[in-house]
């Protein structure tokens, strides 16, 4: 096929820019804004000017100075980075466990992690509620599980519920099945403990798949809202979003400093796309695949 | 059954027929992989297995923490058929669903089979289109207020520039609902363009060509090459989209708090609030049931629409 400028052909690629770049503005428009906003003057902000004339980071100052933000992002950064390591540990055990050793039953409890995916969360959220704060002989509680509060209010009750999480065991049981078995009879006939199998021979070959395992176990972890919410009273334990949410129905109408608060929310995650797209792409695609 | 076997051989242990099960390396091996295995099971038990069962329970009993627990029977899901608020939360969900499901499966297919053209400047919109999948939802919602803000936000100063009076879009309860499907959409197309992108570009090649050599034009090679390609895809995206937009909450929550009045309370914003406001623990179990056999018969009729995907 030949490609000539033909009026029709152009007018046809002139359409077909000016339509994708209006969605890129409805996609793009939110991230300027807000950022605009944040660095504008007060009284910039209430007018019909869309460029600052001179930019001022006090709304920034402003956030820290009202609520204990740093202490948020610290304890979001813990709550998620705990999350990571034990999903990629565990999740990753398991996944090897469940793709290439062999043992009874295995295919029982895998079939049950992978159907209780579709169990909406919604119903699982009040009774994993009272079973963390009954469990037994922690936070002040008994044997029976009485007394105390369990691990409410601790950063455990927003870890353990998810420390490895059924989608972690499926992605990394499928990644292990892509390799080859032979590695493992070699080291198997010279006396090689299964740990050592799996932990100096097949995880190092896991590493693009559990890059993008972290990436996704860090993005539910750092953006989760209600969890934390309602498991954790105590001030001092407070996440960024539940941070953010409040501060700004606390102040609904000072916009320069909520957008403040939402780019620095949102700055983490901004940041690892920017270095990492590629392994938000394949691990997108790969829960399409399943 | 042999298509079973043959992928437990593949899929499972490998070469387990070969070998007697009660080898001394056998049981080495299963040993261990219980070992492996120990602590995701415990934890899928404890948080999702155990969680299961007691919500259930949960729903047949009148609890509130502070009093010792009563079992009452169906009375919980008795009171649920008078209960006016859940029905109003019902028909928000539904209200919300028909708007953002369609437009959700509609646009990020469009978009994407935009985005798969071997035309210049594909990589960079990509990246845009992407983006707004990673922030969260409560910093997507707070900006998202800003933007629909009355007298300054940009959407209406936008409209203004086309000499539109844009409305109050939070205050009003006739545009609530449809702020609020604007941040979902804008946050959630991200993802399924990405699908649908993978989807695109599984499609042999050489099924255009021939539509193209029997003389197909490009609505005909999307009706009856692209479209039906795509339906595991399709349908992927609808299911979870379905399931996803039922449990609506982050955004209802940060932008609106369920009103204006309960325009925009969603069910399971009820639901927490029954449940661990109110304390009605049973309850809130039963409505959590009821939402979730309501999410079951939709993806249940989302199949029926596609057989062929289904079975």
């Amino acid at each position: 096929m030949t490609r000539k400028f033909t009026p029709w052909r152009v007018l046809r690629e002139t359409i077909f820019y000016l339509l994708l770049s209006a969605v890129g503005v409805f996609m793009a428009l939110p991230f300027v804004w807000s950022l605009l906003t944040s660095l504008k003057d007060d009284s910039e902000i209430f007018s019909t000017h869309w460029l600052p004339t001179h930019l001022t980071l006090a709304h920034y100052a402003e956030v820290f100075q009202v609520i204990p933000y740093g202490s948020y992002i610290l304890n979001s950064f813990v709550m998620a980075g705990l999350g990571v390591i034990t999903n990629l540990f565990l999740g990753s055990l398991a996944g090897y466990a469940y793709a290439r050793l062999r043992m009874k039953h295995k295919n029982f409890f895998f079939r049950s992690q992978v159907a209780s995916m579709m169990i909406p969360s919604i119903i699982t959220m009040i009774p994993t509620y009272l079973i963390l704060r009954s469990f037994p002989l922690v936070g002040g509680n008994n044997i029976l599980g009485q007394g105390g509060y369990g691990f409410l209010n601790t950063i455990w009750a927003v870890v353990l519920p998810w420390a490895v999480g059924s989608y972690a065991v499926f992605m990394m049981r499928q990644f292990f099945m892509t390799l080859p078995e032979e590695l493992a009879e070699a080291a198997r006939l010279d006396g090689c403990s299964e740990f050592r199998i799996f932990w100096n021979i097949y995880l190092p070959l896991c590493k693009p798949a559990l890059a993008t395992l972290a990436i996704f176990t860090f993005q539910a972890g750092w953006n989760s809202f209600l969890w934390p919410m309602i498991v954790l009273n105590d001030p001092k334990l407070k996440t960024v979003q539940m941070g953010l949410q409040v501060f700004s129905s606390n102040h609904s109408t000072n916009y320069g400093p909520m957008m403040a608060a939402s780019i620095i929310a949102m700055l983490p995650m901004i940041l690892i796309f920017v270095f990492a797209q590629r392994y938000f792409t394949q691990g997108v695609a790969f829960e399409g695949g399943k | 059954m042999t298509l079973i076997r043959e992928h437990q051989g593949a899929g499972g242990a490998g070469g387990e027929s070969g070998k007697p099960y009660r080898s001394k390396l056998f049981n080495y091996q299963q040993l261990m992989g219980y070992l492996f295995l120990a602590p995701t099971l415990i934890i899928f038990f404890l948080f999702t297995v155990l969680p299961s069962l007691m919500a259930l329970f949960l729903s047949l009993t009148r609890y509130d923490i502070l009093t010792p627990i009563k079992w009452i029977g169906l009375q919980n899901y008795q009171r649920l058929l008078g209960d006016s608020v859940f029905f109003v939360t019902l028909r928000n969900m539904l209200l919300y669903v028909v708007m953002f499901v369609p437009l959700m499966v509609i646009l990020s297919l469009l978009i994407a089979i935009a985005l798969n053209r071997p035309v210049p400047g594909m990589r960079f919109f990509r990246t845009l289109f992407y983006l707004p999948m990673i922030t969260s939802s409560v910093a997507a919602a707070t900006v998202w207020v800003w933007l629909l803000q009355r007298n300054y936000g940009l959407i209406n100063q936008l409209l203004a520039l086309v000499g539109i009076t844009g409305p109050a879009w939070l205050a009003d309860s006739d545009t609530a609902m449809i702020a609020i499907v604007m941040v979902t959409l804008w946050q959630g197309l991200g993802g399924n363009i990405i699908l649908n992108l993978a989807g695109l570009q599984g499609i042999p090649r050489m099924y255009y060509e021939a539509a193209i050599l029997d003389g197909a034009n490009a609505w005909q090679c999307f009706r009856y090459v692209t479209w039906p390609s795509l339906r595991n895809t399709t349908f992927f995206i609808t299911t979870v989209t379905l399931i996803n937009a039922f449990q609506l909450f982050d955004q209802a929550y940060v932008m609106t708090q369920g009103g204006p009045g309960q325009a925009t309370l969603t069910s399971v914003y009820y639901i927490y609030q029954m449940g661990f406001q109110q304390l009605q623990m049973g309850y809130a179990s039963a409505m959590a049931f009821v939402l979730f056999l309501i999410i079951l018969v939709f993806s249940f009729l989302n199949m029926r629409f596609n057989p062929e995907v289904a079975s």
